[in-house]
């Protein structure tokens, strides 16, 4: 397993990550036409703190526009227990799933740090499904390294990012890293 | 983590925590509407129960069902067990038919071991003899770690300072030792409360013949079920002898504090070891006990049938 | 048959020496430094290279189950005999809880037969000290002692009522027969699977304590003492019990006693495997008995090695440890085992194996014999230094459950040979 560290190179840095995020979430209000009805809800674990990077970049520019006042919903999903790859290799709960708000009638945007073979994205999916029926489901992520293995796209990007299976990539607010060795 | 879990000894502590830490996604997955998640589909887990108990095969029916395995199940009755076929043979068979897993509970000590032997499926002990029970152990320190709001995982906490009496027919008790090994993992200090009759021969637990020299100083009480049959067979006198010293009777109950946590595995002999309503006990949780008992049981059957080899994540997951 | 084996290490009990010995119809006929291969007789001599190997006088067991008649599935006369003769042994005293019991002259008589037929080793049967080995009514000793039993045990019980066992040793004292104990107080081990103590806790299991032993090996000591009759004790298993009969033999009591020789090398945390190949009566106990047993072979206080030999077909040991039977193999690797184990002279071992155990048995006439001119040639030729282990599949018993795999053992049998016939010929049965 790795730990893209040391041994990575920093392709992007914290102002470029922190401008995709500014980028993104006016991207989400404008396609959303505001942010009613709509909750952001991050992938276990990666795309926690991108959730709360950007609902907190929505608030600002909401609050910059005099768009109202309304609070962001945001929560977050646990996929593994979705995988279709469980038995195949090791998997461990992150977090526990903490869906408060009602899915029912919302729009979802899944966010993600970075977009792969598309896998944990559909199993995110499936598990939104078990809490309710969605009005639509839109998906954010940071970086998009290519690599698809389902027909799953993202609606909003931050940067996209060819890579090689024999790379890892690692997002943090400190930047974007890329790592020789896979993703294991 | 191994492809079986057959005692606490063998999960031991690092195994232990991640289990708690599973079953909290478990049990949010049973707070849902619809509790059940594709984790285990295509799976199937055979309960076989050479014992009875409707409870515990109930427990871990659903856990699975909730993690959408297909069941079987295969109850041999020690009546009806035909004695020229042996265990080796019984079990045999059952892997013959296509299961990933065994639940196995069984009346002799050290079947799940022998059954290990035999095959290659994963095995979860769910009670052998007198000798060890590891999800009722898991779904007791789950259970008081949620009571407690202790945060006990795989990043540290403890139950130190914890002071648990077990009390009862300690000797004949599987659940007895495997929560016992559990919580003393954990950092609780653990004292037995049993006459010398019900005690294993040779053993280093602290003791006390007497409930009422501890009733004051525990915060968790463990009371073990006291059966009939141990009259006859000269270690208690009486039954009225021991809820007499050991029972949980209205005095006593007025005497324990109202946070001292009250549990019992189940099934209760009222009157006998449990002389009180327990839902009149503040601390009583053995409901809690059973509930969680479907959150351990499918964060086991997660871990060994779902999880594939080892380790813990360390946030690398691809997308 | 004729038979010359070449500068072997004779060991008897006069004592040691370099020596080669001739054999003919049965008797010892020349023994010398430099014996040459007969040249009118020459290709009707059978030749053994002795070179480096021991010879003894062959072994005598004076505890085997051989399961015919009632249980040949696990082992008949035939097998068991094989086995003890690869074993070394030509003699060995067959235990009585067969199904009809060996309590009648029928019995006793067919088991000899079938040891006869089977022309492996001899076969002594002992005979039962109660009818059925209920416990309940004596068997007629001296109807038995007519046909040749000098041992009389209830083996795999022990007499459990003291008067009746009084009156056993009372009217045995008559007519020169010994009683054999099994000593287990059955009150005290009713369910027990191993033996009680620290690891029968961890592995709740429920256990045999020492006690239950020990109590019987002193009331039969004392039962001796007030009757005046001689008694053996069978597989003495607990320091305790060992004390006892060392104190009972400095009072100069007639009492003799014999170890297995899994008591002398296995514990009960063998037991933790769960496995019902180490479930046997009595139990497999602490380290601490089994060097107390191990002392009182080395100091004499234990005359024999006897192997309690059990053979259980291998479905009844995959059972739960409550529903195996006891009982494990032991002619096979007797010798290896106690080489391997006992920290004493090797004259000693083959003492506890052949002279001493064919005493206690009344066979001392035929058996144990000193190596000497006019005896009957009943011998074992070993390699005392030989490691090896024990494979279950080449076994000769019907059964398989020896304890003693991946057991490093010393000391392997190469021939034997039976009142002059050769049964075995480097460790090969010859029928």
């Amino acid at each position: 397993m790795n730990t893209p560290s040391d041994v990575g190179k920093q392709v992007l840095g914290p102002d470029d990550v922190r401008r995709a995020i500014t980028r993104m979430a006016h991207e989400i209000i404008e396609r959303n036409r505001g942010t009613a009805d709509l909750a952001l809800v991050g992938i276990q674990t990666g795309g926690v703190w991108v959730v709360e990077a950007l609902a907190a970049e929505m608030l600002r520019i909401q609050a910059a526009e005099n768009c109202g006042a309304n609070p962001i919903v945001i929560g977050s999903v646990d996929a593994s227990l979705y995988r279709d790859d469980i038995g195949m290799r090791p998997v461990s709960p992150g977090s526990v799933s903490d869906l408060t708000f009602t899915v029912e009638g919302v729009t979802v945007v899944l966010v993600d740090d970075v977009l792969y073979t598309g896998r944990t994205v559909r199993a995110a999916i499936d598990a939104i499904g078990d809490y309710g029926r969605p009005k639509a489901v839109q998906l954010a992520a940071i970086v998009d390294r290519g690599h698809r293995e389902l027909p799953i796209r993202p609606d909003f990007v931050g940067k996209n990012l060819p890579t090689s299976a024999e790379e890892s990539v690692s997002v943090t607010p400190d930047g974007v890293t890329i790592t020789q060795g896979a993703d294991t | 983590m191994s492809r079986s879990l057959l005692s606490i000894t063998e999960l031991g502590e690092t195994g232990l925590r991640r289990m708690l830490d599973t079953s909290d996604h478990m049990a949010e997955v049973n707070r849902r509407p619809n509790p059940k998640v594709p984790a285990l589909r295509g799976k199937t887990v055979c309960n076989v129960f050479f014992e009875d108990s409707t409870r515990t095969r109930l427990s871990f029916e659903t856990a699975a069902k909730r993690l959408s395995a297909d069941t079987m199940n295969f109850s041999v009755s020690q009546s009806s067990l035909n004695k020229g076929e042996s265990l080796r043979d019984t079990v045999e068979t059952i892997a013959a038919m296509g299961v990933d897993a065994f639940v196995i509970r069984h009346g002799s000590s050290g079947a799940p071991w022998q059954i290990g032997e035999w095959t290659s499926i994963s095995v979860i002990n769910a009670g052998d003899g007198w000798h060890a029970h590891p999800t009722q152990a898991l779904l007791d320190m789950y259970t008081v770690r949620t009571a407690l709001n202790r945060p006990i995982s795989v990043d540290g906490g403890s139950f130190d300072g914890l002071r648990v009496a077990m009390v009862g027919d300690i000797k004949h008790s599987r659940v007895a030792r495997s929560t016992t090994e559990a919580f003393k993992l954990l950092g609780a200090n653990v004292t037995w409360v049993s006459p010398k009759t019900l005690l294993p021969p040779v053993h280093d637990e602290s003791v006390v013949a007497n409930l009422d020299e501890v009733i004051e100083d525990v915060d968790v009480l463990y009371l073990l079920r006291m059966q009939n049959e141990r009259m006859s067979e000269a270690l208690v006198p009486h039954l009225r002898e021991y809820t007499a010293r050991f029972g949980l009777t209205p005095e006593r109950a007025a005497r324990i504090g109202r946070h001292v946590l009250v549990m019992h595995p189940g099934p209760m002999n009222r009157g006998v070891e449990m002389a009180v309503d327990p839902g009149e006990l503040p601390g009583s949780v053995i409901n809690q006990q059973v509930t969680n008992g479907i959150n351990v049981r499918m964060a086991v059957l997660f871990e060994l049938l779902g999880s594939g080899s080892e380790n813990s994540l360390t946030g690398n997951t691809e997308s | 048959m004729n038979i010359l084996i070449t500068n072997g290490r004779l060991i008897d009990q006069t004592g040691e020496r370099l020596a080669s010995v001739r054999i003919s119809d049965g008797i010892i006929i020349e023994i010398g430094d430099q014996l040459a291969p007969d040249a009118d007789n020459s290709g009707a001599e059978h030749l053994i290279d002795a070179a480096g190997l021991v010879i003894s006088p062959g072994f005598v067991d004076l505890h085997v189950h051989l399961r015919e008649p009632g249980r040949e599935e696990a082992e008949t006369i035939e097998t068991g005999s094989r086995g003890a003769a690869l074993g070394g042994f030509t003699a060995v005293v067959a235990m009585p809880n067969t199904d009809p019991t060996q309590d009648s002259v029928g019995v006793v008589e067919f088991v000899r037969q079938q040891g006869k037929r089977a022309g492996l080793c001899d076969v002594y049967p002992s005979g039962s000290i109660t009818m059925g080995r209920k416990g309940e009514q004596l068997t007629p000793f001296a109807e038995l002692a007519n046909a040749g039993v000098r041992l009389f045990t209830d083996d795999g019980n022990g007499v459990q009522d003291p008067q009746l066992m009084r009156r056993a040793y009372e009217y045995a004292s008559d007519l020169g027969v010994t009683m054999a104990q099994h000593c287990e107080v059955e009150s005290l081990t009713a369910g027990a699977v191993m033996h009680e103590g620290s690891c029968c806790s961890h592995l709740g299991l429920p256990g045999w304590p020492s006690l239950a032993e020990e109590l019987m090996v002193h009331r039969d000591i004392e039962l001796v003492r007030l009757t005046g009759a001689s008694a053996h004790f069978l597989h003495l298993s607990t320091a305790g019990s060992v004390g006892l009969v060392r104190a009972a033999k400095a009072d100069g009591l007639p009492v003799t006693a014999e170890a297995t020789p899994h008591h002398i090398s296995l514990t009960d945390e063998l037991l933790a495997s769960y496995s019902a190949l180490y479930k046997v009566n009595p139990p497999l106990r602490t380290i601490e008995d089994v060097m107390a047993v191990r002392e009182g072979l080395r100091d004499g206080t234990i005359d024999a090695i006897a192997t309690d030999h059990a053979p259980h077909v291998s479905e009844t040991k995959e059972m739960p440890l409550d529903q195996a039977p006891p009982g494990m193999l032991g002619l096979e690797t007797a010798f290896g085992v106690a080489l391997a184990h006992l920290d004493m002279p090797l004259a000693d071992v083959v003492a506890a194996m052949s002279w001493k155990p064919a005493a206690i048995a009344g066979i001392a006439d035929r058996h144990g014999r000193p190596i000497a001119l006019g005896e009957p040639a009943n011998l074992a030729v070993i390699d005392p230094g030989e490691a090896w282990e024990v494979v279950p599949a080449a076994l000769a018993s019907k059964s398989r459950n020896t304890p003693f795999i991946g057991v490093p053992l010393t000391g392997r049998v190469k021939h034997t040979i039976l009142h002059g016939d050769i049964t075995v010929r480097d460790g090969k049965a010859q029928k």
